[in-house]
């Protein structure tokens, strides 16, 4: 019987030891696919879907450069871009060094068959606690990702890919992320009653909110000042 | 001459107090009427039921042959009228409050002549001053001005003497005179003076506590040969001896067993005769010599 | 005759020097707000932005434009308005009555009703002229010092925004709306004006009960909220809000023209007139009968 268990155990370590490196080969060539993009400038039209916020679709222009760097500005109007949204660039969870990675098995999105990846960074300074990623192993592209964070809670990104998945570049993505409740205090607004707070002050206990970006004009690796990134 | 104003029955109560008691009295064209009683007698009271700004609670007035409630708009073009103090505002110069009044006549009034009737005045090189600038009887003078902007037929003032200097008062005087006299204009004027009425009226109606006193021609009333008597005496006997007899003609009250009668003094020793020989103990019989004694006599508490 | 009226009821409010403390007052007011805003507007945004900065990326110094500050301007200022507003209206009879005037008015060859229709016409006039010294002063000299942009409005429980080129019209039919409200009040002093003889009696009436309301209606009671809330004027004065209220579709965007609930606004202009109607109504009816005895 302690034969049988440790046969058993033997198994399951080498199997896994093999799979775990089969993920990490993907999850490499994932990256690879990735690090053909040093930078680029798109346009975008954001979508903006969070309970509290009515704001119209806005016309964005998205800056990357590697290794992690990413900005999203609305030149001519006004935007309340997420803080997470640094979590569309994939190279925060492809670029860790030192992290376990877990074959989670197979799963079909938007009718897409995809690798399970379960990612552990073993740094303890890393912002990411875990991050599972889904991967079409034919195209070598991310189409979904959940990452948690340890200060921002956790983010959902469904990307779409269509013209520039060549460089693996998606043409839509969608972000979802926890917010917080939003209540001034009585009196400080003094707001004309419409009837339409009654109706949210119930929908507020669903907290999830979502971001949609639109891609057009992908102008890739043609250089990107350090500048945009500073904070203004 | 014709009937200008004719009122019947006027009665005006506010809350318990009757202000006006059942009160009739008619001015006719061309005259200045004289309206005499003492403070709080009830002439502004009138005086405003004549000039709309209060609702009668009983009677009726007629203006100009027409009935007040029915032709107000109608009346009230052809009325000027000064109530107590000229009503004027005062953050407007004399020529901006005279051209208000004009638009308000609802006649159409050429500028000019309106620079020309504050010449008339004495306010030509005022004019363009703010009235808060002006001394009452420059006031005064602005307000009859603009009540005349309009050429109205009947003019209406109401204690138009109150406040003014004596040189003042001589001039709103004249003016009276000189606006029915040289004008034709119908005045109605109302004052607690009986000398400014001697001056000016050629009728007058005196009230007290709202209720007519006398009224008559003023020369008549002041004619020293048209007297009032006084009669204390049993009030009951005398009374049932005067209205039954030719004296009822003369009798024009009965207050405080003091009877008044209106007739020629020289018929007094014949009315104490008569009285005498009824057998009527006579207290008193006295006459009153002038019409400021009557209207002391008449109004005091 | 009623433009005749109403041509010298203007005139005499427009030769009055108080008429000018309210333009002057307005000037005042809005130009401080502007200075303010111009040197704390980030504290003034954080005050509803706080809570969500961890969240998002506020951008302070796009949300500070000349639109915003210009709803600010509207939000601080409009809640006062009715005082400079009472401060005409509230003396158009008392205030006469008061000086002797009224039975200079009184006697004159016109109706009682036109006199009181031509004193409210222009004191909506005169509310409107104040609204478009406002709206130039607070929309166009806020565009001259913070510049154009998207407008953000913060609500309790959300917040708005608007493309720039869909702000505009909201402006002009706030302001419209904000002369609806401000004439409802200019409506109340002219019948407390009616039933006075004094000039300050009117004004100071007008202001309590705007006060008293207003504190009413933001104490949030249930008991007020179900009562006397949905019908009390002051809630349906703020409706001028209403108009920076966007519609959003399906997929949370904004819709470009919309308002939210439109219909809870035209209820509320209605209100607001049924009570302009209300106050008329009564003013004529005891105006018609008053005894003019000052």
């Amino acid at each position: 019987m302690k034969k049988i268990f440790l046969a058993f155990l033997m198994v399951w370590i080498i199997v896994s030891f093999a799979s775990a490196q089969e993920v990490k080969e993907l999850l490499k060539k994932v990256k690879n696919q990735y690090d053909l993009v040093n930078d680029y400038v798109a346009d975008g039209k954001m979508k903006t879907n969070v309970l509290f916020i009515k704001a119209p679709i806005a016309n964005v222009k998205v800056y990357y450069k590697k290794p992690d760097k990413i900005k999203i500005i609305n030149e001519k109007g006004i935007s309340f871009v997420p803080k997470g949204t640094i979590n569309i660039n994939l190279n925060n969870v492809l670029g860790l060094d030192n992290y376990e990675a877990i074959d989670g098995g197979k799963e079909k999105i938007n009718g897409t068959e995809c690798r399970v990846v379960k990612i552990f960074p073993l740094s303890d300074e890393e912002n990411i606690s875990r991050a599972t990623l889904y991967i079409d192993e034919t195209r070598l592209v991310t189409l979904k990702s959940v990452i948690s964070t340890k200060e921002h809670g956790t983010y959902e990104l469904l990307l779409t890919f269509k013209n520039y998945i060549a460089f693996g570049l998606p043409d839509k993505v969608e972000l979802s992320f926890n917010t917080k409740d939003y209540k001034l205090p009585k009196g400080i607004s003094l707001d004309f009653d419409n009837g339409a707070d009654k109706d949210k002050a119930d929908k507020l206990k669903n907290k999830k909110g979502k971001v949609e970006i639109v891609y057009s004009n992908y102008s890739i690796n043609k250089g990107v000042s350090d500048t945009v990134f500073t904070p203004k | 001459m014709n009937e200008i104003i004719r009122v019947n029955n006027l009665t005006k109560e506010f809350k318990e107090v009757k202000a006006v008691d059942n009160l009739s009295f008619s001015v006719r064209e061309g005259e200045v009427y004289g309206f005499l009683g003492q403070n709080g007698a009830g002439k502004s009271t009138t005086i405003r039921m004549l000039l709309t700004l209060i609702k009668p609670t009983d009677g009726t007035i007629e203006i100009f042959g027409m009935n007040l409630q029915q032709h107000r708009k109608e009346i009230l073009k052809q009325i000027g009228a000064i109530i107590e103090r000229p009503d004027l505002y005062n953050y407007l110069t004399a020529l901006e409050n005279i051209q208000l009044f004009a638009k308000l006549s609802g006649i159409k009034i050429p500028f000019t002549h309106l620079k020309e009737q504050l010449a008339k005045v004495g306010l030509a090189d005022r004019m363009h001053s703010k009235v808060k600038t002006y001394s009452q009887g420059m006031k005064q003078r602005l307000g009859l001005a603009c009540a005349l902007i309009h050429d109205p037929k009947l003019l209406i003032l109401d204690e138009p003497t109150n406040g003014l200097d004596p040189q003042g008062i001589a001039e709103m005087r004249n003016m009276i005179i000189r606006l029915s006299k040289e004008q034709g204009k119908t005045l109605v004027v109302s004052s607690h003076l009986l000398s400014e009425m001697e001056i000016v009226a050629d009728s007058m109606l005196i009230i007290n506590k709202g209720k007519k006193v006398v009224e008559g021609n003023v020369k008549e009333l002041l004619n020293p040969e048209y007297s009032i008597v006084e009669l204390e005496a049993d009030t009951e006997t005398a009374l049932n001896f005067i209205r039954n007899s030719e004296w009822n003609k003369y009798l024009k009250s009965v207050a405080n067993h003091i009877i008044r009668l209106e007739f020629n003094k020289d018929k007094i020793p014949d009315f104490n005769k008569e009285l005498v020989a009824h057998d009527i103990s006579v207290e008193s019989i006295r006459r009153i010599h002038s019409l400021e004694d009557y209207f002391l006599t008449q109004t005091k508490d | 005759m009623f433009f005749t009226i109403l041509r010298i009821e203007l005139f005499k409010i427009f030769k009055r020097p108080r008429t000018y403390i309210s333009f002057g007052a307005i000037a005042v007011i809005v130009i401080l707000v502007q200075l303010a805003l111009k040197v704390n507007g980030k504290d003034f945004i954080e005050l509803y932005t706080d809570s969500q900065s961890d969240t998002f990326e506020i951008p302070y110094n796009k949300i500070l434009n000349g639109y915003f500050v210009c709803v600010a301007v509207l939000h601080m200022i409009l809640i006062h308005v009715p005082l400079l507003v009472a401060l005409i209206a509230g003396d158009m009879i008392s205030g006469e009555a008061n000086l002797g005037t009224l039975r200079l008015l009184g006697s004159k060859p016109i109706t009682r009703t036109e006199l009181v229709l031509a004193k409210f016409s222009a004191s909506t006039i005169y509310v409107i002229l104040l609204l478009v010294w406002m709206a130039v002063l607070a929309l166009f000299g806020s565009i001259l010092l913070f510049g154009q942009g998207d407008l953000v409005v913060f609500k309790e429980m959300d917040w708005h925004q608007m493309n720039s080129y869909d702000v505009l019209w909201r402006f002009f039919a706030a302001f419209i709306f904000a002369s609806l409200a401000l004439t409802t009040i200019a409506a109340m002093a002219m019948m407390f004006s009616a039933f006075s003889e004094n000039s300050l009696g009117p004004i100071v009436a007008t202001v309590c009960v705007v006060i008293v309301f207003t504190i009413v209606q933001q104490l949030k009671v249930p008991l007020f909220e179900h009562t006397i809330n949905p019908w009390s004027f002051t809630t349906h004065m703020l409706g001028w809000k209403g108009f920076f209220y966007v519609e959003k579709a399906a997929d949370g965007t904004t819709i470009d023209g919309s308002i939210e609930r439109p219909m809870a606004l035209v209820r509320s202009g209605l209100i607001l007139l049924g009570y302009i109607g209300l106050f008329m109504s009564i003013t004529v009816w005891h105006f018609r009968k008053k005894d003019i005895l000052n």
